[in-house]
């Protein structure tokens, strides 16, 4: 059960630093940058820069930095095979050699290079959702996308979908672990035996847990129709999003860092 | 079987910003034989308590023992402890998967390695003792109502046949009459098979019905324990945890209240029944003794 408390994605851990004051859609565009540029740095300096900006970021919002690392631990499997491969599988000097296996400097150059950009990209995309709460988050992201409307782009039911997902990923897997609870009271066993054995134990948690996110599905429509939700048509907000000098500021100045570190490195 | 809890603290999510006290120091002793209620606000660390009896949570600090064994000994089977003490969450009835009643009742000791003639016996008894008959065995689950389902998920952990059973709320969201219904099966097969019952509730009428003994909780902690009279006579401080007593000892203190003498310690609609009567009876001999019905009853007496 200790799978499930190590998931920090999705997950908002509520403060009033000026990482969480900030305009949702700041924090959205400027992840959006980060996520763009660390696909675009190709150079060890480049991630040294890019991973002390999120480091200030990571200050300035008082998060312990041991609880966004924890988010990492569910992904380190793919980050260490994301390496180990790069770095046999990439042609060039060979500087060690294990049967057909060849370790090369260019592999390790490019495997070190891929996993620390998906460390970073984790870490970076992180800050966003730590920092901000999921309807901010689905405000921002639906402010955003309005001018998409034009061109047919469902702004307001992606935002709404986008919602109820991230409001469900922890009423989810609180289910997932009391069934699971509850079944293992009954001997079940969730931990050992070959695969085959373990994708069928998984039979007395899947099924429970699909038919109620069915029943949950079929309840949150019920209510929502019952308070005439009819879509975004002529919708209006109770906090409408403001762009303070604090967001201009950060936003161009985080926008032209990145250019120019995709460009320099 | 005894259940021994020593100084049992639990927090959830320790070393993250959501660290959360649950329990602080929890001293609690559930002897063989007994039916204990545990009864407490939303949120007063019942379910995480519960949870320790068999091992689905570990302590943060403290021990719990089942049988004198130390739960966080190495080398326990924590299967072998869910054998013996039985645990039936909060709406048991989420939890049920199989295609039929049968097979769903049969998955518990099927985990414990039971097959065959036994395995055919033990859930047939266990359908029984939740007053199911034959028929409902083929069944599929899912298409049974609320109390059946119920039902049938607690003849799923029967099944195993434990020697302790643990009910987290049982009869949470159930009518009445299945509700009724639940607590005559749990009540037979304490009685029947000496089953040692623990179980969580809000309803104040049920528990002084049923248990023996109350464990109070608030916030974490044992805020008061004994026998249902004692407890419920200090309904005052009940009411302070956010608990109500039954309706009827309210009903007996109101009128204790308005000059009557009455037990304090009374808890079922029965037993409120037989001490009105008599003290009616006193009442007519006392106001045929004194001459007219004066004291301050006059007004309800009529």
């Amino acid at each position: 059960m200790a799978v499930f408390r190590n998931i920090t994605i999705g997950q908002y851990v509520p403060g009033d630093s000026l990482v969480h004051r900030l305009d949702p859609r700041t924090k959205i565009l400027v992840t959006l940058f980060l996520v763009v540029g660390l696909f675009f740095i190709d150079s060890f300096s480049g991630y040294g820069i890019a991973a002390v900006l999120i480091g200030l970021a990571i200050a300035t919002s008082t998060i312990s930095p041991r609880f966004i690392f924890r988010g990492l631990r569910p992904v380190i499997a793919i980050v260490i095979l994301t390496f180990v491969l790069n770095s046999f599988m990439t042609e060039g000097d060979p500087i060690w050699q294990l049967g057909f296996l060849v370790l090369t400097k260019e592999g390790l150059f490019r495997g070190s290079m891929l996993a620390l950009r998906l460390i970073l990209l984790i870490v970076g995309t992180s800050v966003l959702t730590l920092t901000t709460s999921p309807i901010a988050l689905t405000d921002g992201l639906e402010s955003l996308l309005k001018p998409g409307k034009k061109i047919g782009v469902p702004a307001h039911e992606l935002a709404m979908m986008m919602t109820i997902a991230l409001r469900f990923i922890p009423t989810l897997l609180e289910e997932a672990e009391k069934i699971m609870k509850a079944q293992m009271a009954r001997g079940a066993d969730f931990e050992s035996g070959n695969l085959i054995q373990r994708a069928k134990s998984l039979l007395p948690l899947l099924v429970p847990l699909f038919v109620s996110a069915f029943r949950r599905a079929d309840e949150l429509a019920i209510a929502m129709e019952a308070r005439c939700y009819r879509g975004g048509e002529g919708r209006t907000k109770m906090n409408l999003l403001l762009f303070r000098p604090a967001d201009y500021l950060i936003l161009s100045g985080s926008g032209l860092l990145i250019i120019y570190l995709a460009w320099a490195f | 079987m005894s259940i021994e809890i020593r100084d049992l603290t639990h927090i959830y999510n320790a070393g993250t910003p959501f660290a959360q006290d649950a329990l602080k120091n929890i001293n609690l002793t559930i002897e063989d034989g007994e039916i204990i209620a545990i009864i407490g606000h939303t949120g007063s660390g019942k379910s995480t308590l519960v949870q320790h009896f068999n091992g689905l949570l570990r302590p943060t600090k403290g021990t719990v023992r089942i049988d004198g064994v130390d739960l966080s000994q190495k080398g326990v089977s924590l299967r072998d402890v869910r054998r013996k003490v039985g645990l039936v969450f909060q709406y048991p009835e989420h939890q049920l998967f199989e295609e039929t009643v049968w097979e769903d009742v049969a998955f518990g000791p099927r985990n414990a390695g039971i097959t065959g003639e036994e395995l055919e016996d033990r859930v047939r008894r266990a359908l029984k003792s939740v007053d199911l008959d034959e028929g409902f065995a083929d069944r599929s689950p899912f298409e049974l109502s609320g109390g059946e389902k119920r039902r049938v998920a607690i003849a799923g952990v029967l099944a195993m046949e434990p020697s302790v059973i643990v009910l987290d709320e049982p009869t949470a969201g159930l009518d009445p009459r299945s509700r009724e219904d639940l607590l005559g099966q749990i009540l037979r097969l304490h009685k029947e098979r000496a089953l040692t019952v623990v179980f969580v509730s809000h309803n104040m009428a049920e528990v002084a019905k049923i248990a023996k003994r109350l464990v109070v909780m608030e916030n974490g902690g044992i805020a008061m324990e004994g026998s249902p009279e004692k407890i419920f006579v200090d309904s005052e401080k009940l009411q302070g945890i956010g608990l109500g007593v039954p309706d009827m000892t309210l009903l007996m203190q109101r009128l204790r209240e308005r000059g009557w003498s009455l037990p304090a310690s009374v808890l079922t609609i029965e037993a409120a029944e037989a001490a009105i009567l008599e003290a009616l009876a006193s009442k007519e001999t006392g106001a045929k003794s004194s001459g007219a019905g004066k004291g301050s009853s006059k007004g309800v007496y009529k």
